[in-house]
């Protein structure tokens, strides 16, 4: 290897002032270690800002736990993907820092190269079968998780329980309850890697063949020939239109007038019988597709807008003011299948030879199958579920509230899920025997030094990566969805010189436009969001779609051309360059910045 | 033969394809071919080669050619330069018989009300009729009369262009290929005068990477020398074959331009004024309509193409936009190149390879 480039070693980066001790809210082999210093040194970590777009409360990186030992044991035990074993993590200053793991022996890689082509062979030959039993079993799991309770701790257990003669009382009902919770969650991000994983796979090599027929194809252009047009995920948002049409349609638009909070709107409407009905129908659509939230399901806060619609409230609005305006809403389906028809078939007419369009027609036609669940199977785990997940774990929080141990539910998130537990066994013991919990004389100030430290790590700006730039990244996970190779790491590492306005990133959806920018950094800045502003962030999710039909272009810092913020970008089409690395540091709201999605080059004009 | 009544002493560029190039040499065949392929091209007739054969029969140039040139030793310089001499200026001295003047005369009428201009401005330019002579040089230096107006000055430069045929070096050339006499026939293409804003070439494939599914059209302000010279560095664009959107452009400062001066087809270099230098010779929708019609010509010929354009100053868009020329691409067409599906068999064995291989 040449000159060993490297980014800071996590061990020279620092603690911002304020947050010293934010190591107790993770288990210790969570964090970079002495003990394990020297090979942690000579790997590359990059911030998962994606999936972990600000520090993590300590309940939170549960997702992470879970997610990693799934996709580890889906990539390098169950399918043996030929190169890649998964991947590790570390939280440094409260920051996700994920490292994918190569499979370096060539020996290795052939024996897994033939389990590979039996164990993936088999799922790719029954993809819609599987993907079928897959939404089943996550929907399974959503009612795993819906039919646990928390009852309330009674003085005396009732005398049905006593007689039922099972010998179990409700304590038992907590303890299990709050057990089944953490291994459904276990478990569904098993079965979340199981097709993710391999479909990664799948489209890397699709991906592959379409660089080298057309050597200066786009992204874009690429996942617009095999991107499936009518996914769950963009289903809320199509919700959302109805409702709109409906308000115009029931008489009721004027409720909906500008800047006024759903809470305020809801309750007028249940005044009148126009209102109520279109209250039925948000209740019918909410379940299940409200049950999308405004982040990407990995962090307790972001709300499903069952919840809380507040941070989409203004764009439901704002469909009312077009259906008013007698715009259509809809997407024209048929019209987006055929122009995908159009452009495969010409891109196909254009290889060179007939073995090349063999092989073009059959990688198509499993990677449009495999495609098809990249994109929709987000609905179903990461908020359908998520969301289902954070509110039992609320109910929980509820118990604690009532017997002291938290001052509101939302604390429950700042203790470690294994903290939990031990609060737990002490709720448990102390209300059994009637004597004094140590909870609540000790829980609440932690988690009010928590949630200071925290408040802390959220203006540190952590480095895009840490360590050593290895010489290939094989794993087809880490290239397709975070966009993350050697020639893209050593880009972070080198800001070419004269290219002081100018940022580079991923071209995820096609189309240059200026404008303002508008700098936000969470869901709760969604809001002051205004029409014809380009939205820079550190990363988007599709349950912000809302959102994409106000502004002109999008720039983030994290995000490849699988993102979800790739794929609702060239659904709305408006021009987005993805993957700058530091999009949200060096613009500012208001500066007038070009988007250029096609050359993926985002310039600061002011 | 050549005086048959049959054949016909002019034809329409509409008229003709690839295979009327006996008849009207291969410029105006491959114009005639273009228009088949749905494209634009500045619209005129050819003077046939069997209009040039009636020509030479009916002035007797014929029997002085035969003499002139029968026995003549291609390798004496100083003789075959008196011979080119001889033969150009009976051309020159023998006025055109009526039975060719008067079907020219009235073939430019039509032309002139198809253009709606009682005097259009055309280019006259022979056209050789020889299968070899793609580079055919021999054909003259002088054969091209650009922005040639009236029916007087047509015939003028249409007898320079029978003419061309026997300048020193096309003699030469001839006896050394020992191309017959019979060979020697010239069309000539009478063709509307384009005035380009801006003109140039385009690729229908990437020349960076060869990747097909791009048009890269390149263009400068003024006629297309310019660029096809490599004198000044064109703007560029690129535009996605398949969905007709520019993908990239780059704007180069264009200092100067070429200017008709002659009608011998002189062109002057000219200063650009300094607002237009760093102005887009083109508009994006000239930019996409050039790259439509290259998609559409390529998938006629079958094959990546060359092509040369101009953009017409005084029509209105799309009518300003012509194809000049197209030529097939040999840098990338003829480079060997593995099929990107080498191996394949089915396409899980192919995801396995490729993982396995990186």
């Amino acid at each position: 290897m040449s000159a060993e480039l490297r980014f800071p070693s996590p061990f020279e980066v620092e603690t911002p002032p304020g947050a010293e001790g934010w190591q107790e809210m993770y288990p210790k082999h969570m964090l970079f270690s002495e003990e394990r210093r020297e090979s942690e040194e000579a790997r590359l970590w990059f911030y998962n800002g994606m999936h972990f777009p600000e520090p993590m409360t300590p309940f939170d990186v549960i997702t992470a736990e879970s997610f990693y030992v799934a996709i580890g044991e889906m990539s390098a035990r169950f399918f043996c993907i030929p190169p890649a074993m998964g991947i590790d993590f570390r939280v440094l200053n409260g920051y996700v820092y994920i490292n994918s793991i190569p499979v370096l022996d060539p020996q290795k890689v052939q024996e897994r190269a033939e389990l590979f082509q039996r164990r993936a062979g088999h799922y790719y030959a029954n993809w819609e079968r599987i993907y079928e039993g897959w939404r089943e079993r996550v929907k399974q799991e959503i009612e795993t998780l819906r039919a646990i309770s928390f009852p309330e701790l009674p003085d005396v257990e009732p005398d049905e329980l006593v007689f039922a003669e099972r010998g179990v009382g409700t304590s038992m009902s907590v303890l299990e309850g709050y057990n089944r919770v953490i291994e459904s969650l276990f478990r569904l991000a098993q079965i979340h890697s199981e097709v993710v994983m391999i479909g990664f796979a799948a489209y890397l090599t699709f991906y592959d063949f379409c660089k080298k027929a057309f050597p200066e194809i786009s992204d874009q252009q690429i996942t617009g020939m095999i991107g499936a047009i009518d996914v769950s995920m963009l289903r809320p948002d199509e919700e959302f239109k109805a409702l709109a049409r409906r308000a115009v349609e029931l008489g009721i638009a004027d409720k909906f007038a500008d800047g006024r909070g759903w809470q305020e709107v809801f309750a007028e409407l249940r005044q009148s019988e126009a209102g109520q009905e279109w209250l039925r129908e948000w209740d019918e659509r909410s379940d299940p597709w409200f049950y999308v939230n405004s982040g990407g399901g990995l962090q307790h806060h972001f709300r499903a807008w069952v919840d809380d619609p507040s941070p989409i409230f203004g764009a439901l609005i704002d469909y009312i003011r077009r259906v008013e305006r007698g715009e259509t809403l809809e997407r024209d389906i048929e019209a987006q299948r055929q122009e995908r028809d159009r452009i495969t078939a010409e891109y196909r007419e254009l290889l060179r030879t007939d073995e090349d369009r063999k092989a073009f027609d059959e990688l198509i036609g499993l990677v449009r199958k495999v495609y098809y669940t990249i994109e929709d199977h987000r609905f179903f785990a990461d908020h359908w579920y998520m969301s289902t997940f954070w509110n039992k774990l609320r109910e929980l929080g509820q118990l604690f509230v009532r017997h002291g141990f938290f001052r509101e539910v939302d604390d429950l998130f700042y203790l470690h899920w294994t903290e939990v537990s031990q609060a737990l066994t002490d709720l448990l013991l102390s209300w059994s025997v009637g004597s004094e919990a140590l909870g609540p004389r000790y829980w609440p100030s932690v988690v009010e030094r928590r949630k200071a430290i925290l408040a802390e790590l959220r203006k540190f700006n952590p480095p895009p990566a840490l360590g050593v730039v290895p010489e290939t990244i094989a794993d087809p996970a880490i290239v397709m969805l975070w966009g993350i190779t050697p020639d893209r790491l050593r880009a972070w590492l080198t800001p070419a010189e004269g290219e002081g306005n100018i940022l580079r990133g991923f071209p995820a959806s096609s189309g240059t436009v200026e404008g303002p920018a508008r700098v936000i950094s969470s869901v709760n800045e969604l809001e002051t969001v205004q029409e014809g502003e380009i939205l820079v962030c550190p990363v988007t999710e599709p349950s912000w779609a809302p959102i994409f039909t106000k502004v002109r272009g999008t720039v983030t810092d994290i995000g490849g051309v699988m993102s979800h913020a790739a794929i609702v970008t060239r659904e709305y089409g408006i021009p987005a360059v993805l993957g700058t690395g530091v999009a949200t540091k060096r613009i500012r709201t208001s500066q007038r910045i070009r988007v250029d999605g096609d050359q993926g080059i985002v310039t600061i004009l002011d | 033969m050549s005086g048959e009544l049959s054949t016909p002493l002019t034809l329409w560029f509409s008229d003709v394809g690839r295979d009327a190039r006996p008849l009207v040499g291969g410029k105006v065949a491959s114009l005639g071919e273009l228009l088949r392929a749905g494209c634009r091209v500045p619209t005129g007739f050819a003077v046939t080669s069997a209009a040039y054969r009636r020509f030479i029969e009916a002035t007797g140039l014929d029997r002085l050619i035969r003499d002139t040139i029968g026995g003549l030793n291609a390798d004496d310089v100083a003789a075959v330069d008196a011979a080119s001499q001889k033969i150009q200026q009976a051309f020159l001295n023998s006025p055109v018989p009526a039975e060719l003047a008067d079907p020219i005369r009235a073939e430019y009428g039509r032309l002139a009300e198809t253009l709606g201009d009682p005097a259009p401005a055309v280019a006259v330019r022979s056209s050789a009729v020889a299968e070899d002579t793609e580079a055919a040089s021999f054909a003259g230096q002088h054969d091209t009369y650009l922005w040639v107006q009236g029916a007087d000055e047509v015939l003028d430069a249409v007898l320079r262009c029978w003419a061309s045929a026997f300048t020193p070096r096309a003699i030469a050339y001839r006896a050394h290929q020992q191309i017959g006499l019979e060979d020697a026939a010239v069309a000539v293409g009478v063709q509307q005068m384009v005035d380009p804003r801006a003109a140039g070439v385009m690729f229908t494939l990437s020349p960076r990477s060869g990747d097909p599914s791009l048009v890269v059209v390149e263009g400068s302000w003024g006629p297309g020398v310019a660029v096809v010279g490599g004198e000044v560095t064109p703007d560029e664009y690129w535009v996605n074959k398949v969905t007709l959107e520019i993908t990239r452009k780059h704007i180069s400062c264009k200092s100067h331009r070429y200017m008709a001066e002659s009608r011998q087809g002189d062109l002057r270099k000219v200063e650009v004024p300094e607002d237009q230098q760093n102005e887009p010779c083109l508009t994006s929708d000239e930019v996409i309509e050039l790259a439509r019609v290259g998609r559409q010509l390529e998938r006629h010929y079958g094959h990546a193409l060359d092509i040369e354009w101009a953009v017409a100053d005084s029509l209105p868009f799309p009518d300003n936009i012509f194809i000049l020329q197209a030529r097939p691409e040999t840098v990338w067409s003829q480079r060997q190149r593995e099929p990107v599906a080498a191996g394949f068999t089915d396409p899980l064995s192919f995801i396995v390879r490729r993982l396995a291989n990186t």
